[in-house]
């Protein structure tokens, strides 16, 4: 179309991904707008984490491209990989916070190390990522005297603290006690309000219908449908979208 | 003849206690220098083996299977007796310095390297996903996880390792069993050997002290 239409600030083409002999995803195409909260849905061993994992290469994709804010992800040095993974910030299911750090040495490593920015700085950064999450109390302590919802926050300000342009969630809260997801999702709430650009990929339908702009269904490999929340969950269109809401609902229920 | 004659006959002790003392700082420093180099080198030699080139791994698990596979006193032996008839001389403290380091750093790396493959690979996938590059993820992220959870080991080879400093007596090193040995065998008194024995208690009862507060002080919480 036309030169005004603004730049994706993550844009998926024809992303192709096999393991050996097997496809796990087949030709994605998926553009993010700024701001903009992508929800991923899907069936178990559909591609969705791996979809997320070649946005950032931890996965190296089989073919295709990605591109943030226009800058290639792919055919580049690892030197500039990894300048450019910091702007792509991800969050898993399992935290991984570094053990040996305490929590606000977890949230500086990186913006010392791959940012180099100056400690004070960092510091200053840390603290402040951290009060999002509603733990600069806990900056002193090590993560393993934290509980899992907070283990999961402090991750969450380890990757905003870099400044990236977009934010990936890997099944944030599945790893967490029921009583600890509220916190979790309430922190990507704000941060989706603070205009935050990113893709989530959750089992929680109610943060989908809340807080998605639009909601993306993977099965098999493929982007099967997608369109606003209303539309997914209260008019869902093919077939495997109708059978997937309902065994997650059976589930739920 | 007594006990106290036989084993700590006080004339022998005043007489040999100054060779003694030299044995002592002879067996601790050559223990201090190869404890350091033989952690870095096995360290060093985990680090590179974590590129997975295989290149780098090939000869590297060679060098580690060969030095624990072979007694230290048998590469000794071939250095300070074999290696002169090709025209290369070392000096006895180097040889026993430099087997003890080799030897060290062989099981260092083994032990490094164990744990590098099985730290969650979150741990370098979170690392990587921030930008950090592999050294420095394998530098500030993977090492010291490694380094904590194998501190009793790593205490307990460098303790093990330092007192196989004995085997320099066999190649005329000064050190505590080569000064005792001598002693004894010109004095016929076996209160030398007694000297030698609290000797080792001396050095090794701090370091195993020391050893103890070490692996409380860097344990913590998963
Ligand atoms: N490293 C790998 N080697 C081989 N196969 C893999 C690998 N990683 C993923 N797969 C396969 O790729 C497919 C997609 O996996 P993926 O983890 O992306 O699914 P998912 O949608 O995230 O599932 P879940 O909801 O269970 O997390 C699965 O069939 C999985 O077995
Ligand atoms: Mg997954």
């Amino acid at each position: 179309m036309s030169a005004s239409q603004p730049l994706p600030t993550l844009e998926i083409t024809a992303l192709e991904k096999r393991f050996g002999e097997t496809q796990v995803l087949r030709s994605i195409d998926l553009k993010v707008a700024n701001g903009e909260l992508v929800f991923v849905i899907g069936p178990s061993g559909s591609g969705k984490s791996t979809m997320l994992r070649c946005c950032n290469r931890l996965e190296e994709p089989t073919s295709g491209a990605i591109h943030v804010n226009g800058k290639p992800m792919l055919g580049i040095t690892r030197r500039d990989l990894d300048r450019m993974r910091l702007q792509v910030g991800m969050v898993f299911q399992g935290f991984f916070l570094y053990p040996h750090l305490s929590v606000l040495k977890n949230v500086t490593l990186a913006q010392r190390k791959a940012l180099k920015r100056p400690a004070a700085e960092a510091d200053a950064r840390a603290l402040e990522m951290l009060d999002k999450v509603g733990l600069k109390h806990k900056a002193n302590a090590m993560p393993g005297e934290l509980s899992g919802g907070q283990q999961q926050r402090v991750a969450i300000a380890r990757a905003l603290a870099l400044d990236p342009k977009v934010m990936l969630f890997d099944e944030p809260t599945s790893a967490l006690d029921p009583e600890l997801v509220g916190s979790v999702l309430k922190v990507m709430r704000d941060l989706r309000e603070g205009g935050m650009t990113m893709i989530v990929v959750s089992h929680e339908m109610q943060f989908a219908r809340e807080a998605a702009d639009r909601v993306v269904f993977m099965d098999g490999g493929v982007i099967v449908e997608q369109g606003i929340p209303d539309e997914i969950f209260g008019n869902p269109k093919s077939e495997r979208l109708r059978a997937f809401l309902s065994r997650v609902s059976g589930e739920a229920a | 003849m007594d006990f106290g004659n036989v084993f700590l006959n006080p004339e022998i002790i005043a007489t040999y206690m100054p060779q003694m003392v030299r044995a002592v700082w002879v067996t601790i420093w050559i223990s201090v220098l190869v404890v350091i180099s033989g952690l870095a080198l096995g360290a060093f030699l985990a680090g590179l083996r974590a590129y997975q080139k295989r290149w780098l791994a090939w000869p590297i698990v060679l060098f580690a299977d060969l030095m624990r596979a072979l007694p230290p006193l048998v590469l000794m032996l071939i250095l300070f007796f074999g290696l002169p008839s090709l025209g290369v001389i070392l000096s006895d403290w180097f040889v026993l310095y430099l087997v003890l380091t080799l030897v060290l750093a062989a099981f260092v790396e083994e032990i490094f390297w164990a744990t590098l493959t099985s730290l969650p690979r979150g741990q370098w996938e979170a690392g990587a996903a921030t930008g950090l590059s592999f050294n420095q993820v394998l530098v500030n992220v993977i090492f010291p996880q490694a380094v904590r959870t194998n501190i009793p080991q790593l205490v307990n080879r460098s303790l093990t390792i330092s007192k196989m400093t004995a085997y320099g007596s066999v190649i005329g090193v000064k050190e505590i069993v080569s000064v005792a040995g001598s002693a004894q065998a010109f004095s016929g008194s076996a209160t030398p050997l007694t000297m030698a024995a609290i000797a080792y208690l001396i050095i090794f009862f701090p370091a195993m002290l020391l050893s103890r507060y070490v692996e409380n002080r860097f344990h913590y919480d998963h």
